[in-house]
């Protein structure tokens, strides 16, 4: 079909892959109440939410509100050698500057360039200025303990933060990717932007089927790793800490993003509202059968004995294992 | 889940509230579906002139009354008269009146006729008209004569032809007639003879440029169920000449008190109007909505005319993101970028859009490097922005170009934003995610100016308001889309390969 090549919506249709005007009308402002956006909207909500919730989420070093306190933040920095800054209310990976280390010449980034402290002040005061959030409103930046990734991923992702993205629908986990940041993605683990997304099984926690710019490979295109070798560890305790981001949430619909840190395991890094169809690509199949599934498994139930965690985590390890 | 059936009751209630309106817009006010379609006006001026006599001036010119015009707009020129138009079921005149008049006084009456088709109402059959009886010799000639047509004609259509031919030619009867008789008015007499429904009126002859007219004698003719005009004096049946009828059933074109060696003459301008116009002008006349856009000042019409564009480019931008899925910045900056353009044009405007944006980028990234804080930085490039369409004005404007001058009329916090979150995607994503984002917002933008552009979109969008409801319609059921954006299936393609 030429240049386009487009795909036949009724094969899509039929393979049960979903888009976005569906995503958003028969799902999202379906089963995400506007009210609870703020929950996952603003980072520093969903921390405070998160450890009232017992949900493991990387440490908070401090909070920066105003502008005159921007240069305060280099006394909360000294005790850490990593740390990463981010906007409170910031969408889609935007604004985050990730230092892996300090020395002498400065703050060193992931990609192993230095920034300078005046560097660091201007990243700030930009947040507050509300570059970052939706909309442009005023905003407070964030800082976080550097996560100590864990080395079952080394090897496999490229200058950059390794994540976990599930999907959680009404609390059942239901289909998850593992993003390797790639030197074409430059550090960053957007899939758009040409980071690799590993395809995981739910039941096992192994990686199944593996993506590029939406072409299928089997190797880390930077580090020439296998990609269908990739086994996560703590799979049981993963899914655990991602269906519970559903009560604590409150969000039918939900992309939650984890890291696996060397000692603290598994950590929540961020909640999504409104995550993206790419993973459908990731795993070679499309979300709408195990959707129905789940819908279907609620109104038989009659919305009455509401399954607990461990229920939910093991009607997903049953159900969707392939 | 909310119920449908409300929604789908909400759509079909604005596309039937819609359909209506318009339809009532163009049928019963006359609202051309097309723009720019041209109607026909006369513009008929009578000029009357008389030498007043120190007495009271009471002056009454008849006006016309012919079904198959209309009176579209009309006026009065009098030194110091009262004027004063009176027009009823019975009649239509104008009014000049003044006290103690002397010299040569001139009184114009202006009007402008457009030609409409109505039906003009048939002869009362009860009372079908009798010849009076002339004066002999004149009554045995006119019956000789009557005898001889009758008998050479077999309807009433040969009839009129065989009288009009016979009344041209010398035979006695005939010559003795037109001694006492004027030719139109034998002929009324031999229709009313023939008991056919007849009446002399008088009528102005249409034609471009004409001036010093007279009025010329018809008659009026009723057969085949039809009134038809006769030109007696040229034989001329039907509507072969586009004939103002000025006259009918009254005695006097003028009726003049307190003045003498009176005369009426009439001169005639063709001209088109637009359509659009035409009923404009007769809705405001007769108010038929009661509110009505066209009432405004000329001033707030247009502003009203730009911003009943917005809808038509709202609805190119969501069918664009829901239908096709292009990724564009912000929802309703492509619709300002193409609100300029129709400012500007769309060559002009991608032009000065491109240049702004670029020297703002370069000029941005300077800016970056000052350390500024974000509003700060924004209301600096704010007045970059102003300088560059200042600088390239002045400069367009020296070198002569003047088409470029219209780049002034870029919205300028609308730029200076763009060109901040196109800085900011360019240092995060790099440049290729801003020719995506930035080009799909001109795409966006381009596609939304060419529909604004439209003439007939204009058309509609402003004398139409019910379309309106109609896209407001088309954009409620487009949220209710939830099959796969156009460029999903691009996207997808690897899903509809796999096994």
């Amino acid at each position: 079909m030429g240049i386009f090549n487009f795909a036949n919506p009724f094969v899509l249709a039929n393979r049960g892959v979903m888009g976005m005007n569906q995503r958003n009308f028969s799902y999202i402002s379906r089963y995400n109440k506007r009210e609870l956006y703020p929950n996952v909207d603003d980072k520093l909500k969903t921390k405070h939410l998160a450890i009232g919730n017992g949900i493991a989420v990387p440490e908070l070093i401090g909070v920066v509100r105003f502008q005159h306190d921007v240069k305060k933040v280099f006394d909360l920095l000294k005790r850490h050698q990593g740390f990463c800054i981010k906007p409170a209310k910031g969408s889609g990976g935007k604004g985050i500057l990730v230092i892996l280390s300090t020395d002498e010449k400065g703050y060193k980034k992931a990609s192993g360039d230095y920034v300078s402290k005046d560097e660091i002040i201007r990243h700030i005061s930009n947040i507050l200025a509300g570059l970052f959030s939706l909309g442009g409103a005023s905003d407070v930046a964030v800082i976080e303990a550097l996560i100590e990734f864990d080395p079952i991923f080394d090897g496999l992702s490229h200058e950059g933060v390794p994540d976990i993205r599930m999907i959680v629908f009404q609390g059942y986990p239901m289909m998850a990717m593992l993003r390797l940041a790639t030197h074409a993605s430059d550090g960053k683990a957007n899939l758009h932007q040409g980071a690799v997304g590993v395809g995981i099984n739910i039941a096992t926690g192994k990686a199944k089927h593996a993506v590029q710019f939406d072409k299928p490979i089997k190797f880390h295109p930077d580090t020439e790793q296998p990609l269908d070798q990739v086994q996560i560890t703590n799979w049981e305790s993963l899914l655990r800490l991602s269906a519970s981001c559903y009560e604590m949430s409150g969000l039918g619909y939900l992309g939650v993003d984890i890291v696996l840190d060397k000692t603290l395991g598994p950590l929540v890094l961020e909640l999504n509202a409104r995550p993206g169809l790419a993973i459908q690509i990731a795993n070679g199949m499309g979300m709408l059968p195990r959707l129905k599934a789940i819908e279907a498994l609620a109104k038989a139930r009659g919305f009455k004995a509401r399954p607990d965690v461990k229920q939910r985590v093991d009607y997903a390890k049953s159900q969707f294992n392939d | 889940m909310m119920s449908r059936a409300p929604f789908f009751f909400l759509v079909i209630v604005l596309v039937f509230l819609g359909s209506i309106s318009t339809y009532f817009r163009h049928v019963e006010i006359g609202i051309p579906i097309i723009p720019g379609k041209q109607i026909e006006t006369w513009q008929v001026e009578a000029k009357i002139e008389f030498i007043g006599t120190s007495a009271p001036i009471n002056a009454k010119l008849t006006l016309p009354k012919d079904v198959n015009f209309e009176l579209v707009d009309e006026f009065t020129a009098s030194p110091a008269y009262g004027v004063s138009v009176i027009r009823n079921e019975n009649q239509a005149e104008v009014n000049w009146n003044k006290r103690a008049v002397q010299g040569r006084q001139i009184l114009y009456y202006q009007g402008t006729y457009k030609k409409v088709s109505n039906v003009e109402t048939a002869p009362d059959y009860n009372t079908l008209p009798v010849a009076d009886i002339l004066e002999e010799p004149y009554e045995s000639a006119a019956n000789a004569f009557f005898q001889t047509a009758y008998a050479k004609s077999g309807n009433e259509e040969s009839l009129i032809t065989e009288i009009l031919n016979r009344l041209d030619t010398k035979d006695q009867e005939i010559t003795l007639l037109k001694s006492q008789f004027g030719k139109t008015e034998l002929f009324v007499h031999f229709m009313h003879k023939a008991r056919i429904p007849a009446k002399l009126v008088k009528g102005l002859v249409l034609e471009d440029g004409r001036r010093n007219q007279q009025l010329v004698p018809l008659v009026k003719v009723f057969i085949n169920e039809k009134w038809h005009t006769i030109n007696v004096e040229s034989h001329v049946v039907g509507e072969v000449e586009q004939v103002l009828i000025w006259q009918q059933d009254s005695p006097a074109l003028l009726d003049l008190e307190g003045g003498r060696q009176s005369r009426v003459s009439f001169s005639i301008a063709h001209s088109m109007k637009e359509a659009l116009q035409d009923s404009v002008d007769s809705s405001n006349k007769d108010d038929i909505l009661g509110f009505s856009m066209y009432q405004l000042p000329i001033e707030e019409q247009n502003v009203f005319k730009g911003i009943l564009l917005l809808p038509i480019g709202a609805l190119v931008v969501v069918f664009l993101r829901v239908l096709v899925g292009l990724k564009c910045s912000g929802t309703f900056m492509p619709i300002l970028i193409a609100t300029s353009f129709t400012q500007t044009n769309l060559l002009n405007g991608l032009m000065g859009f491109l240049l702004i944006v670029s020297l703002g980028l370069m000029i941005r990234s300077y800016l970056s490097r000052l350390n500024l804080l974000l509003v700060s930085r924004i209301s600096a490039v704010v007045m970059v922005v102003i300088a560059i369409i200042l600088i390239s004005t002045v400069l367009a404007f020296r070198l002569g170009i003047t088409d470029a001058l219209t780049i002034a009329f870029f919205p300028m916090v609308i730029m200076a934003w763009t060109i901040e979150r196109m800085s900011i995607l360019w240092e995060e994503e790099g440049g290729s995610e801003v020719l995506i984002q930035g080009g799909g917002s001109l795409i966006v933008a381009i596609i939304a100016y060419l529909m604004m552009d439209n003439m007939l979109i204009r058309h509609w969008a402003f004398n139409f308001l019910g379309v309106h409801l109609i896209i407001l319609a088309a954009i409620l059921m487009m949220g209710q889309y939830t099959g796969y954006r156009l460029l999903e299936l691009y996207r997808f393609r690897p899903m509809a390969r796999k096994h």
